[in-house]
């Protein structure tokens, strides 16, 4: 018997209409445990690099993690893994919600999608019975009504419903996955759902989940529950509010927004305002965000609540959470009503709320600035909001100057020439980031930034404060109870670490320090997107109840997997590796690995090389980035080393320009 | 059949279904203790609490199982609170044919929540102790009642027949058998 997951693989081909259910491997569950692990594994084997995010042969994975649907609190990500039409690398969004569990309690691990339909059509996964349906009638219809059509078309209010929008439909590279409360946004996998010509996937299931040792995992369970009744009543001082509990930043109960507002980019990840947040404007946002919120909700088997339902006067009901509170706010230097009205309209287009409103920003600045002209905008309205609303309308049609800006700024950029590559300024590996500029530079998120390849610094950070503590009593206090360390030496990097003087960013922590916490935090966030782990319970907060000591027993028990901390870790590493494997083979590079020229005003080249160096190094990659013959062994991945010689991915030192997607080329 | 007056405790759950954050964190506890060896498995579908939930209309009610009902009610009626329309069985508690939950998936046998009944007594039960959000709150009274002999199955089994067909035409039957045999 399997235990966690369920042992199977939906196999589906769209071209074909074929569908399959194929056992797993259970060596595989071992080695890559399981969620974006085996994803990565799988993208490897079949995916090789002269298949197109856009090609039939693309794959498109829906994954659960190992310990979706088990009682574990907080289990309930989905993985998606495909290959993005933006940065023609592997991505690997995820959405927490209600759809993996159900997909394991319908008897699958993943869903496999490959080929492409030659008509819309979406897919009901109903226990053992899988169809592919008509979904003709769902053309053009937004993400959360295409998920209530096929719940009543279906006459299954439980189904759970991940679904593409207009944006995944005609393949805006920041196209979503939406699902009820949750999202997979980043890097364009609606786009290739969209591609594939799959509206939705609806699943229902009533089957068992087994627990290999029953007794011994529903006791971590409740000691994860107790723990976080406890640390939920006691927030971390010191640190502001939002990184003082568990979940993710809980955007939907605050109201004050002073940190955000003032310390975050506005427009085109462009300005500061310093002063911007006052009596009134608190007043005023705060009017907005009680009228419109009915309900604090949360993901499947959690006790947080980060999401909310949100009922904008003369609107549909849509749910949100986290920073798209903001995104649109202060891309358009507007308010939260706008904010909240536009990200409606959004959420039925299903597009990512972190890069959509910065590549609308970026167009209003191009026009500012003569780049783009009253041609390229012909009928835009003139007001600052209707602008925004116009843009959105383009972009998710591809009509106009919508068709250009929804390849997101960096291709954009490119089309426009005359000079938008400038603006195009707030990107990682081709991808929009968060709109921060900093001052000093910060060697640890350094690291993040260049090498992470979730691309997306909050899918990478955690654990670890992000700024000293003030006193050395702050930090005694904080160290106390710091159980989640993987090594008593990370204490001591904490209590040394200052404002000011020798002891401060950026010479410290120091470039090995650094690289021990970068290791820590990346690894915890592999580890939980494996097991299908929410991030804000586990790598994303500061002293969360899942922790690197607690969480092989979960495996053991739960999956019963032999599992101890160093084989963990060591798993991790594998997966990583292979991800990074995925990437090397599409011609990832150093080069690749930098964050915006001006995300810090103080920089300093020889630290920052010193930095990337010392992490290659004690990460087992050569100077391009790229795994070693060493390391590929020691980790068991000696088909990834061969892969690379045949192809001579060593000798290449990404000097070869980059490629464009099929459908860049189909339009020259 | 009068028996004494004994004490009785009378164990509730108080459902506050505006603290309900809609987790289902509850079906998944009940599923998992109830499963057979205990904790080995989990589906909510199997689960002796749901939560009636549609999220884009607000609705969040948990519910638990109460009595099997062999038939489905005459005439049926629709809720408004609170400017919310509630569907016409949300707040029903029975395993009934008209719906698909309190009823074992594999087999239709209903289900019925037995406030976790077990060996030594758990302080509360489960989903009470799993809802962090105090949804679902759990007290006990006492009241004094009356105490009844419990009925044997055949008894039971005969009082529905009753109900049915009425008691002449079942002693009619009964005795049109025993001369048969």
């Amino acid at each position: 018997m399997r235990y966690a997951e369920t042992g199977f693989n939906l196999e589906i081909d769209l071209s074909r209409g074929n569908i399959e259910r194929v056992e797993t491997d259970p060596r595989d569950t071992e080695l890559y445990l399981g969620g974006l692990g085996t994803n990565a594994k799988i993208l490897w084997d079949r995916v090789p690099p002269e298949v197109d995010p856009f090609s039939p042969d693309n794959l498109l994975i829906f994954a659960t993690g190992l310990l979706c649907g088990t009682p574990a609190t907080g289990c309930n990500r989905t993985i998606v893994s495909t290959i993005s039409p933006q940065t023609l690398l592997m991505a690997f969004s995820m959405m927490g919600g209600f759809w993996a569990p159900e997909l394991k309690y319908a008897g699958y691990d993943k869903v496999i999608i490959r080929g492409k339909s030659p008509d819309l059509v979406y897919l009901w996964i109903n226990n053992d019975k899988v169809e592919i349906r008509d979904a003709s009638h769902l053309q053009g219809k937004g993400a959360i009504k295409t998920a209530e059509l096929i719940q009543e078309e279906l006459k299954e209010p439980k189904a759970q419903v991940a679904s593409i929008g207009l944006a995944g439909e005609n393949r805006v590279y920041m196209a979503s996955i939406e699902q009820g409360r949750s999202s997979a946004s980043r890097l364009g996998i609606g786009a290739v759902m969209g591609d594939k010509g799959l509206k939705a996937i609806a699943v229902r299931g009533t089957k068992d989940i087994n627990i290999a040792r029953p007794a011994e995992f529903i006791e971590l369970c409740n000691e994860v529950l107790q723990y976080i009744k406890v640390r939920e009543e006691k927030p971390i001082p010191g640190v502001m509010p939002i990184l003082a509990g568990l979940g993710s930043p809980q955007e939907m109960k605050v109201h004050d927004e002073k940190w955000h507002t003032e310390n975050f980019m506005w427009g085109n990840a462009r300005t500061r305002r310093r002063d911007f947040w006052n009596k009134e404007v608190a007043e005023k946002w705060t009017e907005t965000l009680e009228n419109s919120r009915t309900r604090l909700i949360s993901c499947y088997n959690c006790p947080m609540k980060c999401g909310a339902t949100l009922s904008m006067p003369g609107l549909p009901t849509y749910m949100m959470k986290c920073f798209s509170k903001l995104t649109y706010t202060m891309a358009a230097y507007s308010d939260l009503d706008f904010g909240f009205r536009i990200a409606q309209r959004a959420t039925e287009y299903g597009v990512d709320g972190f890069s959509t409103p910065q590549v609308m920003a970026f167009a209003i600045e191009l026009y500012e600035n003569g780049i783009l002209t009253d041609d390229d905008m012909s009928g835009m309205p003139s007001d600052n909001e209707g602008r925004f609303y116009w843009l959105l309308d383009r972009i998710v049609r591809r009509e106009g100057i919508g068709d250009v800006l929804a390849n997101g700024t960096y291709w954009a950029a490119k089309e426009i020439g005359k000079g938008a590559e400038a603006y195009a300024h707030n990107n990682i590996k081709k991808h929009e980031q968060l709109p921060l500029k900093l001052s000093m530079l910060n060697p640890v998120y350094f690291l993040m930034y260049a090498t992470g390849e979730k691309i997306n610094i909050t899918q990478i950070e955690g654990q670890f404060p992000q700024a000293p503590f003030a006193t050395m009593e702050e930090r005694e206090n904080f160290v106390k109870d710091w159980i989640q360390v993987p090594d008593e030496k990370f204490k001591q990097y904490l209590l040394d670490w200052e404002f000011r003087g020798e002891n401060s960013n950026p010479y410290y922590p120091t470039v090995q320090m650094s690289c021990d916490i970068v290791d820590w935090q990346e690894t915890m966030h592999y580890i939980d997107d494996a097991l299908g782990m929410c991030a804000g319970l586990s790598s994303f907060p500061l002293k969360p109840p899942y922790h690197i000591h607690n969480y092989p027993k979960f495996i053991s028990s739960g999956a019963g997997i032999d599992m101890d901390e160093a084989k963990l870790w060591k798993a991790a590493k594998r997966y990583r590796t292979l991800v990074r494997a995925n990437n090397i083979r599409r011609g990832m590079r150093r080069k690749d690995e930098k964050p915006p020229e001006n995300h810090w005003k103080k920089r300093f080249p020889d630290l920052e090389k010193k930095l990337l160096d010392t992490y290659y190094e004690f990460k087992g990659w050569n100077t391009q980035g790229i795994p070693t013959k060493e390391s590929l062994n020691e980790l068991g991945l000696d088909y990834v080393f061969e892969d690379f010689e045949k192809r001579g991915v060593y000798s290449d030192n990404g000097d070869t320009p980059s490629k464009e997607t099929s459908e860049e080329k189909e339009k020259k | 059949m009068k028996g004494n007056k004994e004490k009785k405790i009378i164990k509730t759950i108080k459902i506050d279904a505006d603290k309900c954050n809609g987790c289902r964190a509850c079906e998944v506890i009940c599923s998992a203790f109830h499963s057979e060896p205990k904790y080995s498995g989990n589906n909510p579908a199997r689960s002796r609490i749901r939560v009636i939930r549609d999220p884009l209309r607000d609705i969040y009610i948990p519910v638990y199982a109460g009595e099997y009902t062999p038939a489905e009610c005459m005439g049926r009626d629709k809720y408004v609170i609170d400017g919310k329309e509630y569907d016409e069985c949300a707040f029903c508690r029975a395993s009934c044919p008209s719906r698909d939950i309190f009823k074992e998936p594999d087999s239709g046998l209903p289900l019925k929540c037995d406030m976790c009944e077990s060996d030594p007594d758990l302080e509360e039960p489960l989903c009470v102790q799993w809802c962090l959000n105090d949804a679902l709150i759990y007290e006990e009274r006492e009241e004094e009642a009356e105490e009844e002999e419990a009925q044997e199955e055949l008894e039971i089994g005969l009082e529905a027949l009753a109900d049915k067909f009425g008691l002449d035409k079942i002693m009619d039957t009964v005795a049109r058998m025993s001369v048969k045999e």
